[in-house]
């Protein structure tokens, strides 16, 4: 069988994107992932305050969602986003690493579909959160 | 009759607007980190996705990275917004670019919820990105974005979002 964590990690590790954001995956399960982001000033959104911008925050996510619908049993392959929608609650802390969890809660032969959530240091306030539907690929 | 003033020369006009456009997208680090450029044709905003190989997603493919496509709409919203936000104030001399970092300037709209529907995978190159605000109220403003890259009626994604418009600072009351 093959090591669909080791695949996951190996493909998020393989993304140019995750690398210049700086991604790193530090859990990987049946249908859940963890990734983690280190403070970057490139990625600031707010110069003032040095807050890091939203856009940086949804690709975290929507890369973390992905990861979660690869580690799935169910998912025989590769997936797609089609939709996500991310909720903001509040600014991250400048100088402290975001974190993200997504899991994916239900899939079909077709879709898969999941939640996440983004924090900081404060894991009692959510930074940002999201739920997307996601493609189920190679079936 | 009344007067008309005179129209202003035309490089004054455009030397005003595009300042104010620098200001307002250079500022921020992270629209440089993605290389997003703005178009401006008078008050309307074109956004630009710069490719580049580090906006990849999908190597094998290759594709754009789904959360640069969404962050690509979620900038050309913001940006679009506080444009449109800010426009007669800058036309009018009362906004100065300069004071977009002081600490007193009541800052730019804040992301609620944003919404994108992935329609086409992103292809590597560059991409466009035009806003529609809505409506834009005293505090919150509903914006939707559509992207496209050679085809303007084949759009990769759109989007729509929520904003909290920025409250002016409250000064002391003079009666």
């Amino acid at each position: 069988m093959v090591d669909k964590a080791k695949l996951a990690r190996q493909f998020i590790e393989a993304i140019p994107h995750a690398r210049a954001l700086g991604l790193e995956l530090t859990h990987i399960g049946e249908g859940d992932a963890e990734i983690s982001m280190p403070y970057n000033k490139d990625l600031v959104g707010d110069p003032r305050r040095g807050v890091i911008h939203g856009g940086a925050v949804s690709a975290m996510l929507d890369t973390c969602s992905g990861a979660a619908v690869m580690s799935h049993p169910q998912a025989p392959g590769g997936t797609a986003t089609i939709d996500l929608r991310i909720d903001y609650m509040r600014a991250a802390t400048p100088g402290q690493t975001i974190r993200t969890r997504a899991t994916c809660y239900h899939i079909t032969r077709n879709v898969a579909f999941v939640r996440a959530t983004a924090y900081d240091d404060d894991e009692e306030r959510p930074v940002a959160t999201a739920s997307g539907a996601f493609t189920v690929e190679g079936g | 009759m009344m007067q008309r003033s005179r129209p202003e020369p035309v490089q004054v006009v455009k030397q005003r607007r595009d300042a104010a456009l620098k200001a307002l997208v250079e500022g921020v680090p992270y629209i440089r980190f993605l290389g997003i450029t703005f178009d401006r044709r008078g008050d309307e905003l074109t956004g630009v996705l710069n490719f580049d190989e580090k906006l990849i997603g999908n190597p094998f493919l290759p594709a754009i990275h789904g959360g640069v496509t969404a962050a690509f709409l979620e900038v050309t919203a913001i940006i679009t917004l506080s444009w449109q936000h800010m426009f007669s104030g800058i036309e009018s001399g009362e906004i100065d670019p300069e004071d977009f970092l002081k600490p007193e300037f009541p800052g730019f709209p804040k992301t609620i919820d944003f919404t994108v529907d992935y329609l086409r995978s992103g292809l590597p190159r560059d991409a466009y990105a035009r806003a529609t605000v809505s409506r834009a109220g005293r505090r919150y403003a509903s914006v939707r974005v559509e992207a496209w890259q050679d085809n303007h009626e084949r759009l990769f994604a759109q989007g729509s979002g929520h904003f909290l418009m920025p409250q002016p600072r409250k000064t002391e009351r003079s009666e």
